[in-house]
């Protein structure tokens, strides 16, 4: 195999990475949505660490995203 | 019809004004100009917005005590006590990452966010800051951040190491999470108005994603720079009153 279709499919490899993103979104989201139905007086108190959640979750899918950049158009 | 699309183009550093000093490339780049323009409307959003301050706010004056009272708190909540003297630094690092990663959404403007450079080095401030923090109020008694009490002696072996590579490592999750971010949603922006730019009349269905999308970013844009500085923050704490 030559250089550069390794390196496309290693790119693809890469953003199976987003399957994890994925997950963890929408389990952060899901336990919000169950918690503030159970009891809604609590959102302001748990709202603020679902973004935290959102965002540190979405984190690692991006980290998949750079190194398939990096496979792409540094090396 | 090929359009040919390049979505990176974009982070492209170009020199405005070349300079160089014995053998160091000092230009001020777009990069530069762009932070400049950051700390100018920040300075501008502070100064000017508070220098009449009227007991009832106006709207700039009110953006200005909202952004305040916000970090405020979330330093008062997240960083502990004894942790107000780093208010102004936290203040600081919130208000001009949120602030280049807004003017970044403006088309055809750069995002200083998005180079790791510039991100790992306000990733290694943070760090760097922290620790001499931590060394400084606990000495030698700090290394007791890696050692969890109440552990067995054997599972130590393996703990030990974890919480060092974990400490380690925060620079880099901390700059990378910001830096990809921006390079992923721009990356993607780019691409979906490439493909608007090259089918046509069909134009109309990736435009008015991308026009969420914009959405999207801004969300990401505030988003990011809160966990910036939450998690400068929790670091904070960890090093102010270990574990």
């Amino acid at each position: 195999m030559d250089l550069a279709s390794a390196k496309m499919i290693g790119a693809g490899l890469a953003c199976i990475a987003l399957v994890g993103a994925g997950v963890g979104i929408g389990n952060v989201f899901a336990s919000l949505i169950a918690s503030v139905a159970r009891n809604p007086a609590a959102q302001p108190q748990v709202q603020p660490f679902a973004f935290l959640g959102f965002a540190l979750a979405e984190a690692t899918g991006l980290f998949g995203l750079a190194i398939a950049f990096l496979i792409l158009f540094v090396f | 019809m090929a359009i040919e699309i390049k979505p990176l183009e974009q982070f492209t550093i170009e020199r405005i004004v070349p300079l160089h000093i014995g053998g160091l490339d000092v230009s001020f780049t777009n990069s530069a100009l762009f932070m400049t323009i950051a700390v100018l409307v920040i300075t501008l959003l502070t100064v000017v917005a508070t220098r009449r301050a009227a007991l009832v706010p106006g709207r700039l004056q009110s953006l200005a005590e909202l952004s305040y009272e916000f970090v405020a708190d979330m330093v008062d909540t997240n960083a502990g006590h004894g942790a107000e003297p780093f208010f102004p630094f936290i203040f600081t690092l919130f208000m001009f990452i949120l602030v280049s990663n807004l003017l970044g959404l403006i088309p055809y403007s750069f995002t200083v966010t998005s180079h790791i450079i510039v991100t790992f080095a306000l990733a290694l401030l943070v760090f760097v800051g922290v620790t001499i923090v931590g060394l400084a109020k606990h000495g030698t008694h700090f290394f007791r951040l890696f050692v969890p009490s109440g552990v067995p002696a054997v599972l130590l072996l393996l703990l030990v190491p974890i919480e060092l590579l974990s400490y380690f490592i925060r620079p880099f999750t901390l700059s990378i999470r910001l830096f990809a971010n921006m390079l992923a949603g721009h990356t993607m922006l780019a691409i979906f108005g490439g493909f608007a730019a090259s089918i046509g009349f069909l134009a109309i269905f990736p435009l008015s994603i991308n026009i969420l999308l914009v959405g999207l970013e801004l969300l990401v844009a505030a988003l990011q720079a809160y966990v910036f500085a939450i998690l400068t923050c929790l670091y904070l704490r960890d090093a102010l009153h270990l574990h």
